[in-house]
């Protein structure tokens, strides 16, 4: 899919979705390799007050999206998918008063299947605080994907 | 400069734990995570264990047309089912703190109350291990599955 249709599927995506609109997440860069989303802080993502750390469930949240939109930017027309599994790994905490940001790729593609993985951070992308890796099901016309569908 | 952590702490969970235990009144636990109490996040004792409950509300759709609750949702919930079940079940003086989290899709999550049951498989000194099992109309046809682990209280 070419980037300014991404644009364009994101935009409507973030829009349209109503958890994803109430979070407030936006679109920082996408691309068929790949797309990037930012969650605003907010307070009511901290999960613990006492450490000034955020909850994992927003970081889910923002990690599920990021990831569906992966499979979306990466596939040549938009179709429906459903997420199969995802796995978080939450390497160090997340601070509050800080957004986050994710970066999700699918990195393969299969005429039913696609596989991405995700990492979020908040001041520097060296220092991720969750990695995650999903499956998503496609609702596979049978035509397989080609890696010249993304030029 | 000596740990704070080393020392004994107050528990500020200790009251809303009491009432949780002896009245069943989750309120106040729910209320000490920030973010379960923006999700709505109930809890009741159910045959002496706690189940979650989440309302729906129309903002935590995912997908409007089919229509389904945001995937994400579904697994913050659970993942906030397990951890309030730690902070009800032990006396520890922080909220657990999320290892890692594994979450299995088995039906769309249709725009109704969602229910979680946690079950503790492990609890070390250190490390818990939950499973969290996820569904609305029927408990038999469970929306998702889970499992996660916690880091107990430990210095930062």
């Amino acid at each position: 899919m070419s980037t300014q249709n991404l644009e364009t599927i994101a935009a409507a995506f973030l829009g349209y979705i109503p958890h994803m609109r109430e979070c407030g997440l936006s679109l920082v860069r996408g691309s068929p390799e790949g797309v990037e989303l930012r969650l605003p802080f907010r307070e009511e993502w901290v999960g613990d007050p006492i450490r000034g750390v955020l909850h994992t469930g927003p970081i889910t949240v923002l990690v599920d999206s990021s990831c569906g939109l992966a499979v979306l930017a990466a596939t040549p027309v938009p179709e429906t998918i459903a997420t199969l599994d995802l796995r978080m790994d939450y390497l160090r905490p997340a601070l509050r008063d800080k957004d986050l940001y994710c970066r999700a790729e699918c990195f393969r593609m299969t005429t039913h299947i696609a596989f991405v993985r995700a990492t979020v951070w908040q001041d520097d992308r060296e220092q991720p605080v969750a990695i995650s890796q999903s499956a998503f099901m496609r609702s596979s016309t049978g035509k397989p994907w080609k890696p010249e569908a993304r030029a | 400069m000596s740990d704070p952590l080393a020392q004994p702490v107050v528990d500020p969970f200790s009251e809303a734990r009491r009432l949780a235990r002896e009245d069943g009144d989750f309120s106040m636990l729910v209320a000490t995570v920030p973010y379960a109490k923006y999700l709505g996040v109930q809890l009741s004792l159910h045959e002496g264990k706690p189940r979650a409950t989440l309302p729906f509300r129309e903002n935590l759709v995912g997908n409007p047309r089919l229509p389904a609750l945001h995937g994400g949702i579904t697994a913050a919930f659970m993942e906030n089912a397990a951890m309030l079940h730690l902070l009800y079940q032990m006396d520890t003086a922080r909220v657990p703190k999320s290892i890692d989290f594994s979450i299995d899709y088995l039906l769309p999550a249709r725009t109704e109350e969602l229910y979680a049951d946690c079950e503790i498989g492990r609890m070390g000194s250190r490390v818990a291990q939950a499973t969290i099992r996820c569904w609305q109309k029927s408990q038999e046809r469970p929306v998702a599955v889970a499992r996660a682990h916690f880091l107990l209280m430990t210095p930062d």
